[in-house]
């Protein structure tokens, strides 16, 4: 139980706002003091620093610990990948619930909760994806929510006939999403198009893995990130593009920042350390080891463009989209790559590399590494102060750094239970050498020390102020208002009682309790159901309504001259 | 003298009109201008040079301080169009007339199928109506309101057989008109080999319609609730997609109706990456802003009210005039489609209703002169350009139409640049009562119209002929569009990476699985006669029907193949290390 109290000595504390040399005291899984000079008990096991950065665990926003592919489950389960997380420094992921289109969101959340409660070894939390868009899916939603801590929900704009939502379907679910204060996660690739991709490429006989970037390019990313945007933006919800693998679909996310829009981005190890020449290997395992969906990109010059991104804050979170599948799972697909498992490796290896592409070259600060591999995940799911901050009162989840260390990334050497690592013989500057979880040393030289089961699951409250604030602003200022007219008393065009067109008129099939206007003209209906202003109402107008009454506006109806 | 006297018989009955010579006027083309006279007979351009020799009792027409540019041509039009059984207020003889009266002297309408029925019946009824009423030379687009397999033929029959080489989706009108994404994917690969031109009607459709629901919901019923139910963002995102979806068919893109700002810069930055796409604002748009929809009075917001509608941003008009002038807007349109004050008021209660389109055909080329060449930002010759040559070009009318040449059609206009002229409903020639651009005064306006060498309008006098207007057949594959996406198909060919068979383990798959593979879905056989790919592992199919080799194939490739070969490629397939 000495690991109960720790005391960090000589390090230097590196936050997303500062650094400073402190010494680091904790007790019972909870940082009790910052500063120097501490007084503390006797007994209390200290570490040594030596200098070295002190920082606050990494969380990994996207894993995929239990998602089966054809019932099968990954290699790497929560075991065995949150042991890859510890030994990379990072001391929190929060997994992908996948449930199949018909299950109960529910029941799937609850599955998870339990086989991750028993296996997991760091503390984690749970995205749900949305399967499908249907009524029954909200009450769910709200129960979620409210009672289960969660607050952030992906839905797919690809995965045709399975996953995929319509526009419609999206634009109900951001609606019904941002009411409920959650975050949507968007996995953004347009499913028709990839549809019809693949089956051009199967015909034309590309069956390996080539075929999967290729049906796939990043036009389809970028188009889907901007409508995503797009609807996001006409909600008034707040977006979270996972897995952004291309420059341009990292560029329109950019676009729709600076227009205000708000919207995160999260690259994965894969894409900021690799590219997808790889999907051209002779070695056809090789090759679909880097299947992911989306895919890396072909130009090299990805990572090196996310990385700036990621610098400057256009891009803000690091995940690692980790989602293990062996050889002989990704082999399903061995004579038709659309078979193929998705899914690469990345969570021991993602803190590395954005040290050692970003920080080590120096392009981002270390305060800026910090921001992006821990503080943005945890304000905008809303753990923050708790975890991602070096503070009194935070978790004791910390990690010390050494930013000049080299490792070289082998599968060897790795606690992945995959046979290949797609980073494999690559040379990364700046690893972990101790890691302390929940206040417990955890890693320490080279050496795991962590017990199955004793990660515990993190609610996490809906309406997160880092993405809120502004959403709830924006709510309360754009009220949209009628123009206050006379009644229309000119001639009406008789419209043939029985017309052969159908009319442009909204579907009611999806908002069976708000009342339909009737078709054409309803002389019961006045338009003045909202501002409250009448025919002849001619007081000036309050300066809270936001009426923009352009030049020529007349309140005379009928004449024209 | 070389041109022979055989018509003589029928010349006599066109009258004297048919030999014309324009004299002293400044020529100007899309790519020069100069001083010579014309001499025009048969409805053709037949000299062009100073010193002209031409047969005696040919009528002169004095251009002196004007310039001569070719007819405008409007590649916009629905004239024909009804909108829940309501026919549009100005028909094929009123809006050609009107469009004769502003200087364009050519239109391409759009024949508008009602959803499932016959294209060609369609194209036929129009070409009857428009046969009967046009004043000028017509052309027609066909609309693809609702997309089916069997619709294969009636496009080729259209395109081979009867001069129609553009064709127009909707991604906006839900449940009516509106495409999906697969569908225009597959639209765009036929049209592609067809050599057609895709046009987009891009707004999404998806989001209108929420919306729409959203603002009804809040008592918001009046016209203002189409601009805030049809926001730019929504058109943006549209024009966005249409683009992907033309990249990845590698099929040209004509995006009609570019309202605003945005719309219009993701055009101009997929021009900037290659892509093969025009944009087209319209009078509308260049002309006058979407701050009317708020207007008090009901009739006049609702003449405004058009898809996609007009941008409430002031600087709109400013924006697209300079996109025009620096070539990165195409073509000019005016998406004329007018109805009368009382068919729009079917929608006084619900906007939704409000039939859809205003005027702009007799405006056109006024608010181009006045807004962009008087201001500076635009010469002459590539006013002549937005207004007609690059239309004639993408459309494959050129030089036909859209030049002044020998050998062109005499469908001439002679511009006055120095005076100005006032829109007014009072004055205008078309039948509404409204006219979005009341009161405005425009610097430049057409002096003389001739149309079929014959003159149209001289001074203020016009004199039209009802039917005189002839379909103009359009050929498939116009150079200034196909000869790149000829180029790019040959180029695009992807290939599979030669590999030896992979002979490690698999992962046996329950055969009894309940979760689906992601798989390409198998709904709508589009490629019909075409195989499709088993949906699990299928042995007897290996990856080598494409580039030939076989596992022991060890020889270097030949340089005509495109195998991208990344480093660390081994044909060793099972190890790992």
């Amino acid at each position: 139980t000495s690991n109960e109290r720790l005391l960090i000595k000589g390090g230097r504390v590196v936050n997303d706002d500062q650094s400073f040399y402190a010494d680091v005291y904790v007790e019972d899984g909870v940082i009790k003091q910052v500063g120097e000079n501490l007084v503390v008990p006797g007994g209390v096991r200290v570490v040594e620093a030596e200098g070295r950065m002190v920082i606050p665990g990494g969380i990994d926003t996207n894993t995929c610990l239990n998602k089966a592919y054809l019932d099968s489950p990954p290699v790497d389960d929560f075991y065995q990948g949150t042991k890859a997380a510890l030994a990379g420094g990072t001391t929190m992921i929060i997994d992908h619930v996948t449930p199949q289109p018909g299950t109960s969101l529910l029941q799937v959340f609850e599955q998870w909760q339990e086989v991750a409660d028993r296996k997991c070894c760091c503390d984690y939390s749970l995205h749900v994806d949305i399967p499908q868009w249907d009524e029954g899916v909200k009450d769910e939603l709200e129960v979620l929510v409210q009672e289960k801590g969660i607050n952030s929900f992906q839905v797919y704009m690809a995965y045709k006939d399975l996953f995929q939502m319509t526009d419609t379907q999206l634009y109900e679910a951001f609606s019904f999403l941002s009411n409920l204060g959650a975050v949507v996660l968007v996995h953004a690739e347009n499913g028709d198009l990839i549809a019809q991709e693949q089956k051009k490429i199967l015909e034309m006989g590309i069956t390996g893995p080539e075929g999967h970037p290729l049906s796939r390019p990043e036009e389809l990313e970028a188009e889907a990130v901007f409508r995503a945007i797009t609807i996001g933006n006409r909600v008034n919800c707040p977006v979270y593009i996972t897995r952004v693998m291309s420059k341009s679909a990292a560029d329109t996310l950019t676009q729709a920042r600076r227009k205000g829009c708000v919207v995160f981005g999260e690259p994965l190890t894969a894409s900021l350390a690799t590219d997808g020449s790889h999907y051209w290997n002779r070695n056809w395992a090789k090759a679909a080891a880097c299947v992911t969906s989306p895919p890396l990109s072909p130009d090299p010059t990805t990572p090196q463009h996310l990385h700036t991104l990621l610098a400057c804050g256009d891009l803000q979170v690091v995940g690692s989209g980790h989602c293990a599948y062996s050889t002989a799972q990704k082999a399903i697909g061995k004579d038709n790559f659309t078979l193929i498992p998705e899914g690469t490796n990345g969570l021991e290896e993602r803190m590395g590399f954005v040290w050692d592409r970003a920080a080590a070259l120096g392009k981002m600060d270390e305060n800026q590494f910090v921001a992006v591999t821990s503080t943005n995940a945890a304000k905008i799911f809303n753990l923050y102060p708790r975890k991602g901050r070096i503070a009194v009162g935070s978790d004791a989840d910390i990690v010390i750094w050494d930013p000049d260390r080299i490792k070289t990334i082998t599968a060897k050497l790795q606690q992945s239970a995959l046979e290949y690592n797609i980073f494999e013989g690559m040379e990364c500057r700046g690893v972990p050498v101790l890691v302390v979880s929940q206040g417990r040393v955890v890693y320490e030289d080279d050496k795991l020390n962590v017990q199955q089961g004793t990660g515990r699951f993190i609610p996490r409250k809906p309406f997160p102020d880092h993405a809120y604030q502004r959403i709830n602003t924006r709510n309360k200022v754009i009220g949209r208002q009628a123009v206050s007219r006379g009644v229309y008393d000119g001639p009406v065009y008789d419209v043939p009682s029985t017309p052969k067109y159908i009319t442009p008129a909204p579907s009611a099939k999806t908002s069976p309790t708000t009342q339909q206007p009737p078709p054409i003209r309803n002389l019961h209906q006045s338009n003045f159901s909202l501002s409250g202003a009448q025919v002849d109402d001619n007081v000036p107008r309050r300066s809270g309504h936001r009426i923009i009454a352009p030049p020529g506006g007349r309140s005379n109806i009928t004449s024209l001259g | 003298m070389f041109f022979s006297t055989v018509n003589t018989a029928f010349q006599w009955k066109r009258e004297k009109n048919d030999k014309l010579i324009i004299k002293g006027g400044k020529i100007v083309n899309d790519d020069q201008s100069f001083y010579a006279d014309i001499y025009i007979e048969d409805g053709t351009i037949k000299q062009i040079g100073e010193n002209l020799i031409v047969p005696s009792g040919v009528k002169t027409v004095d251009a002196y301080g004007h310039i001569v540019i070719p007819g405008g041509i409007d590649v916009n039009t629905s004239l024909q169009a009804p909108h829940m059984g309501m026919s549009p207020a100005d028909d094929f003889y009123h809006g050609t007339r009107a469009a004769l009266a502003g200087g364009t002297t050519m239109i391409i309408d759009h024949v508008v199928p009602e959803p499932g029925a016959s294209l060609l019946a369609a194209f036929d009824q129009w070409r009857d109506t428009a046969d009967k009423r046009s004043c000028c030379d017509y052309s027609l687009h066909i609309d693809i309101t609702r997309w089916h397999e069997g619709m294969f033929e009636e496009l080729e029959t259209l395109v081979k057989d009867h001069g129609v080489n553009s064709f127009l989706v909707y991604m906006a009108y839900k449940d009516k008109y509106q495409s999906s994404d697969s569908q225009m994917y597959e639209i765009f690969s036929i049209l592609r080999d067809l050599g057609a031109i895709a046009q987009v009607h891009a707004e999404n459709g998806d989001i209108i319609d929420e919306e729409q629901k959203k603002l009804l919901d809040l008592g918001i019923t009046g016209p203002e609730g189409h601009v805030l139910s049809h926001s730019e963002e929504v058109e943006t995102e549209a024009v966005y997609r249409a683009i992907t979806i033309a990249k990845q068919a590698n099929c040209p893109l004509y995006v009609t109706k570019v309202m605003s700002k945005p719309a219009a810069d993701v055009v101009a930055k997929a021009r900037k990456k290659g892509m093969v796409v025009y944009g087209e604002p319209i009078t509308a748009s260049l002309g006058t802003d979407g701050s009317h929809y708020w207007s008090k009075n009901w009739a006049k917001a609702a003449a405004f009210v058009m898809s996609p509608p007009l941008s409430p941003d002031p600087a709109t008009p400013d924006y697209l005039n300079s996109m025009l002038s620096c070539g990165d807007l195409q073509v000019t349109a005016s998406a004329h489609c007018t109805f009368s004050t009382a068919q729009k008021a079917v929608g006084k209660d619900n906007f939704t209703f409000i039939p859809e389109g205003t005027n702009g055909i007799e405006e056109r080329m006024s608010i181009v002169w006045d807004k962009a060449v008087a201001t500076g930002k635009m010469d002459e010759n590539e006013f002549v350009a937005v207004t007609s040559t690059n239309a004639a070009k993408i459309f494959n009318l050129y030089p036909r139409k859209g030049r002044i040449a020998v050998g062109s059609d005499a469908d001439l206009v002679i511009w006055n640049t120095k005076e100005t002229k006032t829109f007014s409903a009072k004055s205008h020639n078309l039948t509404v009562e409204m006219n979005i651009f009341e009161g405005m005064e425009c610097r430049g306006f057409p002096v003389v119209v001739i149309s079929q060498g014959r003159i149209i309008l001289e001074g203020e006098k016009l004199d039209v002929m009802e039917g005189s207007g002839r379909f103009v057949p359009r050929k498939a594959f116009p150079d200034y569009v196909y000869k790149r996406i000829k180029a790019r198909s040959r180029m695009a060919e992807a290939r599979g990476v030669p590999r030896g068979n992979y002979d490690g383990p698999v992962h046996d798959v329950i055969s009894m699985t309940k979760s689906v593979p992601p798989t390409p879905t198998t709904r709508g056989p589009s490629c019909p006669g075409k195989t499709t790919a088993g949906p699990a592992r299928n042995l007897h199919q290996s990856g080598f029907t494409l580039s030939g080799t076989q596992m022991d194939d060890h020889i270097p490739r030949r340089t005509a193949q495109r195998i991208v070969a990344p480093p660390g490629g081994r044909s060793n397939i099972t190890s790992l290390s």
